[in-house]
C-alpha cells in the first residue's frame, strides 16, 4: 500500500488527488452496509487513471466521496492538498446517466453554459468556452438542440462539453460509456484519450469493464469487493498512442488483461 | 406524421361540432313537441335570444366582468401563495412531513361548508367570493407543488452540486423547471375549481357577478335569462379550461408528455 501511494510521485508528477483511507458505512434502521473499508491511493497531476471494480463495489460511493457529494464516514479526500469537504472548483464529473445529468429543459448550449453562470463568468469568455468546448467533443452544430433530441453518444458528449468548459484540473467520470452501444463507445473512449492529451485534464475514471480500463489508463486501480479497498495498483505500460484495433491485439494488452482478471477473481473467491 | 396528426385533430373538431349541433337541436325540439315543459325547459333558440338582449344591457357586462375579476385574483392569489409555501415546505424535508398531515386534514375541507363563516365575516361582498375562491383552488396548486419539488431528479441534483449551485441556483435551476409541469396541472385544476367556488359564492351569497345575476332571473321567472346566464359561465368554463391547456403545452414543450416523440426515451 506504500508503495501504491508513491507510484504517482515516482512518476516525477505532484500529487493532486489523495485519498486517503476512506470509509463509507451507509447505516439506516434496518441495516448497514460498509460501502468502503478505506480506500487508499494517489492520483499525481496529469494522470489518466482507471478504477476497475465488478457491481455494488463501492464505485460511485467512492467518487462521490472523492467529489464532496457525500462525507465519508472515515479518511479524508484532498485535492491540491486541501481537504475535499464540498465539490471543489477544480473537479468536473460526467455521470453515467447523461439523460438524467443533462437538464431537458435546456438546450445543449445553456446546459454547457450553466456551470459557468452559476460562477459568475462574464458572458464572453463564457460564450468562448462553451464554443470551443463543443468543438472538442465534436458537437459545433447543436447548440441550440435539446438534449433529449440527440442519440445517446452525443448527449454524452454534451455532458462531457459541460464538465471541460468548466476547466477542471481533474474530470471525474462515473462509468460515463456503459449506457451506449458498441462503436459509440469505443469512439467516445478515444475522444477522452485525446481531450486528455489536449487538454492536459487529469482523468478519474470508473468502469465495470477490464478491457477499457486498460485501453484507456496509464495506470488501473482494481477494487475488491465490499467493504472495498484498492487491491492492486498496475502501470499500463502501453504505448501512449492508442487505436482500437492496434493496441487491444497487442501481446500485452493481453497480459495486463489477464493479471487483472486474474485479481478481481482472486477477490470474488476472497469475499466469499 | 404531422399532417395526420392534423388531419385527425380537424376529424375530432368537426366530430364535435356536429355532436353540438345534434345536442342543440334534441334541445330545440324536446320542449317544442311537448315531451319537457316549455316553462322550464325553454328551447335553445328562445335562450339565444334572451342572451342577445341580455348582452344589450350594461349589467349584463358589469356582471361579466366582476365574475371574471373575482376569478382571476382569487385564482392569482391561490396560485402565488401555493407556489410559494409548496416550494417552500417542498424544500425541507422535515417540514414537508410536519406539514403533511395538517395539509390532508384542510384540504377535504368543501369550501361552500365556509359559506357562513364569510358571510358573517364579510356579508355578500366580492371578498366573501374571493376568500372562497382563495381556499378551494390554493390547494390544488399547493399539492401539485409539492409533488413536483418531491420529484426532483437525484442525478440532475447531484449534478447541480457537483458543478457548485447554490441554494438559490439549485432552486432556480432544477427544483422550479421540475415543479413547473405539475405546477401547470395545479393551474389548471385551480382555474376551474375557483370559477365553480365564484358562481357558487355570487349565487348563494349574493356577491355581485354572473351567479348572482342566475338568481336574480330565477326569482323574477325569467327561465330563458336563467338558462343564459348558466350557458355565459359554462363557456367561460370551456374557454378557461382551453386557455390553461394551451398554457400547460408551452410551457412543457420540453417535457417527455409533451415533445415530439424521438427515436430514443428519456431513460437509457
Ligand atoms: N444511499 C445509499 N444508502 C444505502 N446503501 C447504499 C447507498 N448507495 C449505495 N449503497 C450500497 O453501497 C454499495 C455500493 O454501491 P455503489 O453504488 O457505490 O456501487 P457501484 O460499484 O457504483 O455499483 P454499480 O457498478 O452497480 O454502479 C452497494 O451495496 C449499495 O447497495
Ligand atoms: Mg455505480
Amino acid at each position: 500500500m506504500i508503495e501504491d501511494r508513491n507510484a504517482a510521485t515516482a512518476q516525477g508528477r505532484p500529487t493532486l488527488l489523495d485519498v486517503d483511507a476512506v470509509k463509507m458505512v451507509y447505516s439506516s434502521a434496518h441495516r448497514t452496509v460498509e460501502a468502503l473499508g478505506g480506500v487508499r491511493f494517489t492520483v499525481g497531476d496529469g494522470e489518466f487513471v482507471c478504477i476497475v471494480g465488478p457491481s455494488g463495489a463501492g464505485k460511485t460511493t467512492l467518487l462521490k466521496c472523492i467529489s464532496g457529494l457525500l462525507r465519508p464516514t472515515g479518511g479524508t479526500v484532498r485535492l491540491e492538498g486541501t481537504e475535499v469537504k464540498a465539490p471543489p472548483q477544480a473537479m468536473a464529473l460526467v455521470f453515467q446517466d447523461y439523460a438524467r445529468s443533462l437538464f431537458p429543459w435546456m438546450t445543449v448550449e445553456a446546459n454547457v453554459e450553466l456551470p459557468l453562470k452559476q460562477a459568475g463568468m462574464a458572458r464572453r469568455q463564457r460564450r468562448d468556452l462553451i464554443s470551443s468546448a463543443l468543438a472538442d467533443v465534436g458537437l459545433t452544430d447543436v447548440g441550440s438542440a435539446y438534449p433529449w433530441q440527440l442519440s445517446g453518444g452525443m448527449q454524452q458528449r454534451v455532458a462531457i462539453a459541460r464538465a471541460i468548459a468548466y476547466r477542471p484540473r481533474i474530470l471525474v467520470m462515473d462509468e460515463p460509456f456503459a449506457a451506449v452501444d458498441a462503436q459509440t463507445r469505443a469512439d467516445l473512449e478515444d475522444l477522452v484519450r485525446d481531450l486528455w492529451h489536449k487538454l492536459g485534464v487529469t482523468v478519474l475514471f470508473v468502469t465495470h469493464d477490464i478491457d477499457e480500463a486498460i485501453y484507456l489508463g496509464e495506470r488501473v486501480l482494481a477494487l475488491s469487493a465490499s467493504p472495498t479497498v484498492v487491491m492492486d495498483d498496475i502501470a499500463i505500460d502501453l504505448p501512449d498512442a492508442r487505436d482500437q484495433i492496434g493496441t487491444r491485439s497487442l501481446s500485452r494488452f493481453g497480459e495486463l488483461r489477464k493479471e487483472l482478471y486474474g485479481q478481481i477473481q482472486r477477490a470474488r473467491h476472497t469475499s466469499g | 406524421m404531422r399532417g395526420a396528426m392534423f388531419v385527425q385533430a380537424y376529424g375530432d373538431a368537426a366530430r364535435g361540432l356536429i355532436g353540438l349541433a345534434v345536442f342543440a337541436a334534441v334541445l330545440e325540439l324536446l320542449p317544442r313537441i311537448g315531451v319537457v315543459s316549455h316553462v322550464y325547459f325553454p328551447p335553445i333558440s328562445a335562450i339565444v335570444v334572451a342572451l342577445v338582449h341580455e348582452a344589450g344591457r350594461a349589467a349584463f357586462w358589469v356582471s361579466l366582468f366582476l365574475t371574471l375579476r373575482s376569478w382571476a385574483v382569487g385564482l392569482a392569489i391561490a396560485v402565488i401563495a401555493g407556489t410559494g409555501v409548496g416550494l417552500f415546505i417542498g424544500s425541507f424535508e422535515t417540514l414537508r412531513r410536519l406539514t403533511a398531515s395538517t395539509i390532508e386534514l384542510l384540504r377535504p375541507i368543501p369550501s361552500v361548508a365556509l359559506i357562513p363563516l364569510v358571510v358573517l365575516l364579510y356579508g355578500s361582498t366580492i371578498r366573501s367570493t374571493l376568500v372562497l375562491v382563495v381556499y378551494a383552488s390554493v390547494w390544488q396548486v399547493l399539492i401539485q407543488v409539492l409533488y413536483g419539488v418531491q420529484d426532483v431528479d437525484p442525478v440532475a441534483r447531484q449534478t447541480a452540486v457537483s458543478f457548485r449551485f447554490g441554494r438559490w441556483g439549485q432552486l432556480r435551476h432544477v427544483v422550479w423547471p421540475t415543479t413547473l409541469p405539475y405546477l401547470m396541472t395545479g393551474i389548471r385544476l385551480a382555474a376551474a375549481v375557483a370559477l365553480i367556488l365564484t358562481i357558487t359564492s355570487e349565487l348563494i351569497i349574493g356577491a355581485p357577478g354572473l351567479g348572482k345575476q342566475i338568481a336574480l332571473a330565477q326569482s323574477g321567472g325569467a327561465v330563458a335569462t336563467m338558462y343564459a346566464y348558466v350557458l355565459v359561465t359554462g363557456l367561460i368554463g370551456v374557454a378557461v379550461n382551453l386557455v390553461a391547456r394551451v398554457l400547460e403545452r408551452r410551457v412543457m414543450h420540453w417535457h417527455p408528455s409533451v415533445r415530439p416523440s424521438m427515436h430514443r426515451a428519456r431513460t437509457p
